[in-house]
């Protein structure tokens, strides 16, 4: 009985959780439509999350991009089939690897700071402050994050996604010799909208993900800095968590025949 | 002819952090014009009180008017309406450590009041120099700022917006005596030059003496003693004597493990 309990109690506490971030994240994309809109700090978070995330994106998506294409040649050529690199190669970058890495990375760059913000300022009453000083907290801390979370996300995700095929590219043409023409042709060939598409939808779901649960976890944080250390973790985990889950969710509303 | 009524007419208040019981139906009216200060032990729920009239916590029952309007299950809109008559001075200052001094000064008239930042600037460097701060400065990070100093730009933050309320929370923790003074003669000055009413809490008696005209002591969740500061000292009850005087024996025991 004591072992039904406990996982009753588990299950209400999970169900407790999920209510808290639904209202949560209801509550902060309502405040994303309703003005005042704060086209300053959405700016400063575009910037943030877009432009500052660009080199970790782009080595992310360079490298694994080169690795695809000398991992499908080494495979693909016990087949005879090496010249279906460029086709894997582009596939793989716009459909899955770009998303999901550029998800991962910022998720690891930007929700710690974003949990690590809100959490700082939770702490040390900024949060309470903002309410003092008439300000609404979900219209000028989460809504802005959102915001940018959804836009720069995608911007990211498609300049990986070019970054990433030219890794291919590189590796393909210079280090295994393949016509560099002929490379390029495959994979303007093969390559369709929705996959470009698929990517980006991703991209923008992994971007809501990565703020909300930044926002959620910092905004609270209870406890000082250790309960700070505790948001940052919680936001990074639970958003890496949720982007493989939803990657597959959105794989299968695409692809799945 | 009825007295006038309180600006802050506290009535019942009880809130709860799952059993632990903080407070146990407060009554207490702060006066229009009037400077209220509430003493009493850390952990009796002083600060639990401010935040419950700001809005901040939500009272498990019980009833807050200010000017006569019941605040308490009022919708976000509406609390941000009410929260435009409040200045705030937190405990440790909780300024803004994205922005510069004068943003944080600024900030209530920027985001609350919709004034443009060229003008809302040079009201907040004459905020500053009211606290004796200087406009060099106004572009300078809180971080860089010492104790005393961030407490008098939370200071100047609080009263920006020309308030009609204003609360104190503990405002001379952390600092030493002579600054502690200098806060607390500025909160005096602030508060009368703007008409304003403060509700302030603190343990400092020497904060309770200078800011005070009112004061009420919260013990077991309740306020057991309320009066003007120049009764305190013949309060005739001993638990407020006991805490004015600083005495560990006495009504109120504090739980010390051996």
């Amino acid at each position: 009985m004591s072992f039904l309990a406990q996982i009753g109690s588990v299950l209400l506490l999970f169900l407790a959780a999920s209510g808290r971030l639904t209202l949560f994240a209801l509550t902060g994309l309502a405040h994303c439509f309703r003005p005042p809109i704060y086209l300053r700090l959405i700016g400063r978070q575009m910037v943030d999350m877009g432009y500052y995330s660009l080199p970790v994106v782009g080595l992310t998506t360079l490298f694994s991009g080169m690795v695809l294409a000398l991992q499908t040649y080494t495979g693909f050529a016990r087949f005879n089939a090496e010249s279906a690199i460029a086709n894997v190669v582009v596939l793989s970058i716009t459909r899955e690897l770009g998303p999901v890495l550029a998800g991962l990375m910022v998720a690891g760059r930007i929700g710690a700071s974003m949990a690590a913000e809100l959490g700082t300022m939770r702490v040390t009453e900024q949060i309470d402050a903002l309410s003092t000083l008439s300000t609404n907290p979900f219209k000028y801390l989460v809504a802005p994050r959102l915001i940018a979370g959804v836009t720069m996300l995608p911007l990211l995700v498609l300049v990986g996604d070019v970054i990433g095929v030219f890794g291919g590219y590189l590796v393909s043409v210079y280090k295994l010799g393949f016509n560099a023409g002929i490379y390029i042709h495959r994979t303007l060939d093969i390559l369709e909208t929705q996959d470009v598409v698929s990517g980006l939808v991703k991209a923008a779901v992994f971007g809501f993900i990565i703020s909300l649960m930044g926002c959620y976890h910092g905004y609270n944080s209870r406890g000082g800095a250790q309960g700070v250390g505790v948001a940052t973790t919680n936001a990074v985990v639970s958003a890496a968590i949720l982007i493989l889950i939803f990657n597959y969710i959105i794989t299968e509303l695409f692809f799945a025949k | 002819m009825s007295p006038p009524a309180p600006k802050i007419r506290i009535r019942g208040l009880r809130k709860a952090f799952g059993p632990k019981l903080v407070l146990d139906g407060i009554d207490l009216d702060v006066p229009d014009g009037q400077s209220l200060v509430v003493i009493g032990g850390s952990g009796t729920g002083k600060s639990v009180l401010i935040k419950c009239v700001l809005g901040i916590h939500t009272p498990d029952s019980g009833s807050i008017e200010i000017d006569g309007e019941e605040v308490t299950g009022l919708s976000a809109a509406e609390r941000e309406r009410v929260n435009r008559k409040f200045g705030m001075l937190f405990q440790g200052g909780a300024l803004f450590d994205s922005l510069p001094v004068w943003e944080n000064v600024a900030f209530g008239l920027i985001e609350g009041k919709g004034m443009r930042r060229e003008a809302a600037k040079p009201r907040a460097l004459v905020k500053l120099a009211q606290v004796g701060l200087t406009t060099e400065v106004a572009e300078l990070s809180p971080s860089e700022l010492s104790g005393g100093m961030q407490k008098r730009v939370a200071l100047a933050r609080a009263i920006a917006t020309e308030p009609e309320i204003i609360f104190f929370d503990e405002p001379t923790t952390g600092l030493d005596p002579i600054m502690a003074d200098v806060i607390n003669g500025l909160i005096r000055k602030c508060v009368r030059e703007l008409g304003a009413t403060a509700l302030s809490i603190t343990h400092d008696m020497a904060s309770v003496r200078k800011i005070a005209d009112h004061v009420a002591m919260l013990y077991g969740g309740r306020i057991i003693w309320s009066g003007p500061v120049a009764r305190l000292d013949e309060s005739g009850n001993a638990h407020v004597d006991q805490f004015i005087h600083g005495r560990a024996e006495g009504p109120i025991q504090m739980q010390v493990r051996n």
